[in-house]
């Protein structure tokens, strides 16, 4: 398991490799600069001087190649360089912005499980039934469904409506201004995963190993409970995994809109002013993440069935 | 018509100064919010000039002067009185006594030398810097030539000279979120951008990285009787939709609508009473690059502003939230000419044109253009089929806003569309046409025109404020005739507010940026604001 777990944990470094490189050629061709964004919204005349300044700075003036070999050198050591913007440590940026994340990530995955996994269940131990009609026209709306618009109707809902929810905002951290970001946030894998559910039990439950448990008297529940439930539990923890892993991608979005302080928010507000190194050090960080969750879920199936630790 | 409008706008402003009445009312939070961006950029704002950190500086800091939004122009704030020299460049400033800073240093001649001197540091790259250099000597200074400013002189604690480098009116770039004065006695200046500390209304309380900065009433504050309000919170909100949903449920105190809204918020009963409108001291234009062949002609640009009915999209696309413009001066302006007209839309003079400068058949030409709803992609694409009727041939060339500043700064486009500042000082809102002015400034099409410049350059030494805007009026109207934009509109900004709101100003250099030491909260408003 050792060797498994260091194997999995070593494939991480050439993608972050990779990653690294691809996010550094991409933000050196892309036309704009921190310094004439400054500008961009017309409230100021541009100041070629400033402008000339900033990037004296922000070592932008250098050829590409000296700029490459600083990027890499400073990622060598950990360090993911300072803001532009705010002129502080990118770590310490995205170190504020983690926490919020994560939890809105959290929330929205434990609501997507909560709901989805025992409606896929239900759905496929009643093939055919309302339930699952209903169940799959709400999976298949729920993935259809623009975030965007969603979190919007939610806004429109509980907050404008009914009155039971504030509509935007971190406040003091409260439950009630998670709800409806992770709510919104949650609904995609929720739907994914009430099909992937569905799909999975519905295959367990025609195996061979099912007939013959039957077969020997077992009573429905105890089917269930031993045979369905833990052979169609593979395919499930995988949908979770590779969903929660790019929960905090995903939620980009949803932090603009419900004003939510996390770092998709974060990222946005680099992107549009040229921010290189905070976009560089949140795409890395995003990506890291997903890679951690991927191996962790790796490393959850492999303890689940040992024959993938052996394949 | 634009005299109509004119008059409309002003009785606009007599409307929201009127919500100025007595019975104000203390304590009490005010949930305001910061629309342009979903984070603030730094707590030092010093070294910001975006607006999103003008929420910050109008709570916690203060500078040498303020903008009056009543009278329009810039007054002395942290001086009681100046002198100034007869040839209008040497202003001794008798500082304010009773001004302290939130860390309980008093204000001294010391903190506003030592402010400028950070902001034109060049070790610091201040954006600021540029407005500093008005200071006599601060040019030597950016450039690391020498240690002091020389036009810098402390006569006493109380007492600052500053010699300028013309008679130019300093509270202009004195007045600016990036010329504010912070306290000399700060030994870890990284600390500004974590724990601001100012002379302001309201003493730094908390900042959530990406929700919002918290801010609460300073008990030595300098004016008295002020602040009204216990507390401001000041959240980020970017998008208009969910800003939307948060006002009309009263979550937020005040918001800033777009064309959209504005003409959804006239059709309510309940938003319609409570809303406060401004003409704004920016132009959108089209801007023409001469280097471009069609546009050395005079009468090819002419012709491109008769060719456009600019009301009609006005009216459609921008849901009159803005004025055609008559120029480059905006309504707002002191040497705004009432009695100019906007370029008449006439295809038929558009042609005739077209066919004088050689090109009846017409040309094609492309406008690099951002997303922007008032001023990008969606004006261009209206102005195609009107432009099409005279044979010219548009294309849309779509690029982030991030990058639009990039090309048009480096002189890469054949047109763009742009809003740009055009006030509230005209002198330097029409240094953008000197031929004296970079084209990397902000001479963005390169204009240049002899008889222009005698005139700019005549009211640059002129000190009678009457017959300076005279001169530059004048020098507007060439602008105007030469054409090198389409003049497009000035932008007429509205804020909703919630009806327990007074308090707020017609702030013509940006609406959103509102005194929060003049608003207060009356009884009906919530329980959670009270």
């Amino acid at each position: 398991m050792l060797r498994f777990t260091l194997r999995r944990l070593f494939q991480v470094v050439p993608t972050i490799i990779v990653v690294a490189l691809l996010i550094f050629v991409i933000f050196s061709v892309v036309p704009g600069s921190f310094a004439t964004s400054l500008f961009s919204d017309g409230k100021h005349a541009a100041d070629p001087e400033v402008i000339a300044r900033l990037n004296a700075e922000f070592g932008i003036d250098k050829p590409l190649a000296d700029r490459f070999v600083d990027y890499v050198t400073n990622l060598a050591h950990f360090d993911l360089g300072t803001s532009f913007r705010t002129r502080l440590p990118v770590i310490d940026l995205i170190a504020d912005r983690m926490g919020a994340s994560l939890k809105l990530a959290v929330a929205a995955m434990v609501f997507a499980v909560l709901v989805g996994v025992p409606l896929g269940f239900l759905a496929a131990l009643r093939p055919g039934s309302i339930l699952d009609t209903v169940t799959m026209i709400g999976a298949v709306s729920g993935l259809s469904l623009p975030q965007f618009w969603l979190g919007l109707l939610l806004m429109y809902l509980f907050a404008l409506q009914l009155n039971w929810l504030p509509s935007f905002g971190y406040g003091d951290g409260a439950f009630s201004n998670l709800v409806l970001p992770a709510v919104t946030l949650g609904v995609t894998p929720l739907a994914l995963l009430a099909r992937t559910t569905r799909a999975g039990v519905l295959d367990v439950l025609n195996a061979d190993f099912i007939r013959t448990a039957h077969s020997k008297g077992m009573s429905e529940t105890k089917v269930v409970r031993w045979h369905v439930a833990s052979n169609a539990l593979v395919l499930i923890v995988t949908t979770v995994g590779l969903q929660f892993g790019s929960l905090i991608g995903q939620a980009v979005v949803i932090e603009k809109l419900f004003a939510w302080p996390g770092i998709g928010s974060l990222l946005i507000d680099s992107v549009a002013v040229r921010d290189i190194p905070v976009v560089q050090g949140t795409i890395l960080v995003i990506v890291l993440w997903f890679l951690l969750i991927n191996t962790a879920v790796d490393l959850i199936y492999a303890a689940i069935d040992p024959r993938i630790k052996q394949e | 018509m634009l005299k109509i409008m004119t008059l409309a706008a002003v009785l606009g402003l007599g409307t929201a100064t009127g919500a100025l009445a007595a019975g104000e009312r203390h304590g009490g939070t005010l949930v305001f919010t910061a629309p342009y961006g979903a984070s603030f950029a730094t707590l030092d704002v010093q070294a910001s000039p975006n607006t999103q950190e003008e929420f910050i500086t109008q709570a916690i800091h203060r500078a040498l002067y303020s903008w009056d939004s009543h009278q329009n122009k810039p007054v002395l704030e942290l001086a009681e009185s100046e002198d100034v020299s007869e040839d209008g460049t040497v202003h001794t400033y008798h500082l304010r006594k009773n001004a302290v800073f939130h860390n309980g240093k008093p204000l001294t001649a010391d903190d506003i030398i030592y402010s400028y001197k950070r902001i034109a540091s060049p070790k610091n790259a201040f954006p600021g810097a540029s407005f500093i250099a008005n200071i006599a000597g601060a040019d030597d200074y950016i450039a690391g030539k020498v240690e002091e400013i020389s036009g810098l002189k402390k006569i006493d604690d109380n007492t600052l000279e500053i010699t300028f480098t013309g008679p130019i009116n300093p509270g202009f770039p004195l007045m600016q979120n990036t010329t504010v004065i912070y306290p000399s006695n700060v030994s870890d200046e990284t600390a500004f951008a974590k724990h601001p500390v100012g002379l302001g209304a309201f003493v730094f309380k908390e900042h959530v990285p990406g929700s919002q900065v918290v801010v609460e009433k300073f008990d030595k504050y300098y004016e008295e009787g002020k602040p009204y309000l216990d507390r401001v919170n000041i959240v980020l909100m970017e998008e208009d939709a969910a800003r939307d949903v948060a006002f009309r449920n009263k979550e937020i105190d005040v918001s800033i609508l777009g064309p959209t809204q504005y003409q959804a918020y006239q059709g309510e009963d309940v938003l319609k009473d409570h809303l406060l409108e401004v003409a704004e001291v920016f132009t959108r234009n089209i801007g023409f690059n001469p280097a471009f062949g069609p546009f050395k002609d005079k009468r090819v640009r002419q012709a491109i502003n008769h060719a456009i009915n600019t009301p009609l999209i006005i009216e459609r696309l921008v849901k009159n939230k803005a004025y055609q413009a008559s120029g480059w001066l905006p309504l707002s302006s002191p040497a705004f000419d009432r009695d100019a007209a906007p370029y008449a839309y006439d295809p038929e003079k558009a042609k005739a044109l077209l066919a004088e400068a050689g090109y009846a058949d017409g040309f094609e030409f492309e406008v690099t253009a951002s997303p922007n709803e008032s001023w990008g992609v969606p004006i261009v694409e209206a102005i195609l089929p009107m432009l099409k009727k005279v044979g010219i041939t548009v294309k849309p060339k779509p690029v982030e806003s991030a990058a639009l500043g990039d090309a048009v700064t480096t002189n890469n486009f054949q047109a763009f569309i742009w809003s740009n500042l055009s006030g509230p000082d005209p002198l330097n809102a029409l240094r953008c046409y000197y031929s004296k002015t970079l084209q990397s400034a902000c001479n963005y099409t390169s204009y240049a025109s002899p008889e222009f410049d005698k005139l700019f350059e005549a009211a640059q030494q002129e000190r009678d404020p009457a017959k300076q805007n005279d001169l530059l009026r004048q020098a507007n109207n060439i602008v105007q005739d030469d054409a090198p934009v389409w003049f497009f509109n000035y932008n007429k900004a509205v804020m909703a507010y919630q009806p327990w709101i007074h308090g707020l100003v017609p702030n013509a250099t940006e609406l959103a940026i509102q005194p929060y030491d003049e608003i207060w909260i009356d009884d009906t408003a919530p329980a959670s604001r009270r």
